[in-house]
């Protein structure tokens, strides 16, 4: 099935590599030129009228962002997630909000934690979930929470750890020592 | 204020689409509602434009209890993230462990012994009851019914008394690791169980006479809050929500995963589209999964391993890939999108909680041209837990 899937999306616009996961889901690779005639072929042809998520993943090593936009096909019992890779620097991708209209929020939460532009899509330049952020958007992998957290919040002590065996006996048995 | 029979026209829209609203005109109003607020589903809050008591635009907001645990998880073991993923949704938190969990097992290859899948499902029922117990008090609160609440929770300590000693813990279990489950069931759990059933289903029935063949609910919950059957794939709505408006989405029957090709069940469909059929959808629910349940109970193997054999999950590395596991958990669709890259770590992790779809852009849909009294009900039939969007 996915192999036919496959073929049939190849046939319109030019492919990368799939990953068959199992046998009802396969993630494809595709150019971001071709990914809105992709999604709209999934959507109207092949029954993938479902757009289950929207999400980045940061692979910082090869300053590539990819987005992965998977679809399923309900009836069919079928899953396909869309692989796009980005260069990381200026990362801006076509806005999907028009094929499905809850894609507009997802990009919202992309645009804020990855830094990733969506231009046209609905309230992307709007806060989000943070508030006057000035660090680089915080979930990409280069983001250090340990040293933002040290430089903008008071140090707290940690509680005194004592080793267990020694400290119970002085409190038990106080008179007879260590 | 006059109430304008045509809604769809008021206000007008400027050439870009915004409302043409004049705030110093006096006749509109910002409004906050929440994030603190007795009628609201969690920490988030809705900015309002009122004009007299009718809602003519909203925005969500979320944010007020993130604590970022997909980015904590990049950063932890696999193992060592298992008491994160259960803090994403608190009063059903046996989902997000199965997910993650089958995620983690579906990259490394382990198997999973058949009777932990008998035990994982009567776990993730148990937690849906849960998880609808709670929404039934707050649906009724919000409409003013506290009684119900009172009830409900009586019924929902009672199975936190058996996830108490079936886990050691009453909300966050950790019971569901890659493997399997951490251990078999205790002596006369099945009993115990049993007994409780018997609780809910008595419960079910006067909250069915009270609450559901209340005058008051009715007019205030019938024919409000309409989800079109077009919006379900539009903006991705799953579960009750979709098979309350006539979309029999069930990913239990669609696809079907554990033990739930083996348990004899139709999803529960309704047409209604509106709170009051939402709920009662969620109402046939919770029995549905209370005869599960004793399907369960009487099907489950009585022997047999519980955990397979793992590799020292300390210095676990799952090798590069990605996948997607899904479950239907009590508001729709829950899954978890893991990502691996051949570390102790997980390169990604993205989890689909429905609430996201169904609390941002849904509810900013569905809120206009509402009155500003059916906003709490409406919010809490959508059944929204705000961690699963601040993820």
């Amino acid at each position: 099935m996915m192999h036919k899937l496959y073929e049939n999306l190849g046939k319109i616009i030019p492919l990368g590599e799939m990953t068959l996961q199992r046998a009802n889901l396969a993630f494809i690779t595709l150019d971001c030129r071709y990914l809105r005639s992709a999604l709209h072929h999934l959507r109207d042809v092949e029954g993938y009228s479902h757009l289950v998520l929207l999400t980045a993943v940061d692979w910082l090593e090869e300053d590539l962002f990819q987005l992965t936009y998977l679809l399923s096909n309900r009836t069919a019992d079928m899953d396909v997630g869309l692989r796009v890779m980005l260069p990381r620097e200026n990362a801006s991708m076509d806005s999907i909000h028009d094929i499905w209209p809850t894609a507009a929020t997802y990009q919202r939460e992309l645009r804020e934690m990855f830094g990733i532009d969506f231009p046209g899509s609905p309230r992307v330049n709007e806060e989000f979930i943070l508030e006057g952020w000035q660090e680089i958007p915080p979930y990409r992998r280069d983001f250090d929470t340990k040293k933002y957290s040290e430089e903008n919040f008071a140090h707290r002590e940690g509680r005194v750890t004592k080793d267990p065996a020694s400290h119970m006996k002085e409190l038990l048995y106080p008179d007879r020592g260590q | 204020m006059n109430y304008q029979p045509d809604r769809s026209k008021y206000p007008a829209k400027k050439a870009d689409g915004t409302l043409d609203i004049d705030l110093t005109s006096g006749k509109y109003l910002k409004l906050w509602h929440g994030p603190n607020h007795p009628g609201i589903t969690g920490n988030m809050s809705v900015e309002l434009t009122v004009c007299g008591d009718e809602v003519v635009e909203g925005k969500v907001h979320v944010g007020y209890l993130h604590r970022g645990f997909e980015k904590l998880m990049e950063r932890r073991s696999f193992i060592q993230c298992f008491p994160i993923v259960c803090r994403i949704c608190v009063p059903e938190p046996d989902f997000n462990e199965y997910c993650y969990a089958a995620a983690i097992e579906e990259l490394s290859g382990v198997v999973v012994p058949e009777r932990a899948h008998w035990i994982r499902t009567m776990i993730l029922e148990m937690g849906r009851i849960n998880s609808y117990l709670m929404y039934l008090g707050g649906q009724a609160g919000a409409l003013g019914q506290g009684v119900i609440g009172q009830w409900t929770t009586y019924v929902r300590d009672l199975m936190l008394d058996r996830f108490e000693e079936l886990t050691g813990a009453r909300i966050y279990h950790m019971f569901i690791l890659p493997g399997g489950v951490r251990d078999d069931l205790p002596e006369g759990f099945k009993e115990r169980l049993e007994a409780t059933l018997k609780e809910v289903d008595a419960v079910l029935k006067d909250v069915n006479d009270v609450m559901f063949k209340n005058a008051v609910f009715k007019r205030r919950s019938i024919g409000v809050g309409y989800i079109d059957p077009a919006w379900v794939d539009e903006y991705g709505i799953t579960g009750p929500n979709a098979r309350a408006a006539g979309v029999a989405k069930d990913v239990r029957k669609d696809q079907p995963y554990l033990v739930y090709d083996q348990l004899d069940f139709e999803p529960v469909v309704d047409h209604g589209s509106d709170i009051y059929t939402r709920a009662d959808v969620r109402r046939r629910d919770v029995a549905m999964s209370v005869d599960l349940l004793r399907q369960i109970l009487a099907k489950m193997p009585n022997e047999g391993p519980v955990m397979a054999k793992l590799p020292n999950v300390l210095h676990w590395q799952i090798p590069r890939g990605e996948t997607y596991i899904r479950g239907e958990c009590s508001r729709g669709e829950y899954g978890f999108y893991l990502v691996t890259d051949g570390s102790r770590f997980p390169r990604r992790v993205n989890v689909r909680g429905p609430s996201y779809t169904h609390a941002m852009t849904l509810l900013e849909r569905m809120i206009v041209n509402t009155n500003i009294s059916d906003i709490a009900a409406l919010m809490v039939s959508l059944h929204t837990y705000p961690p699963e969007i601040e993820r």
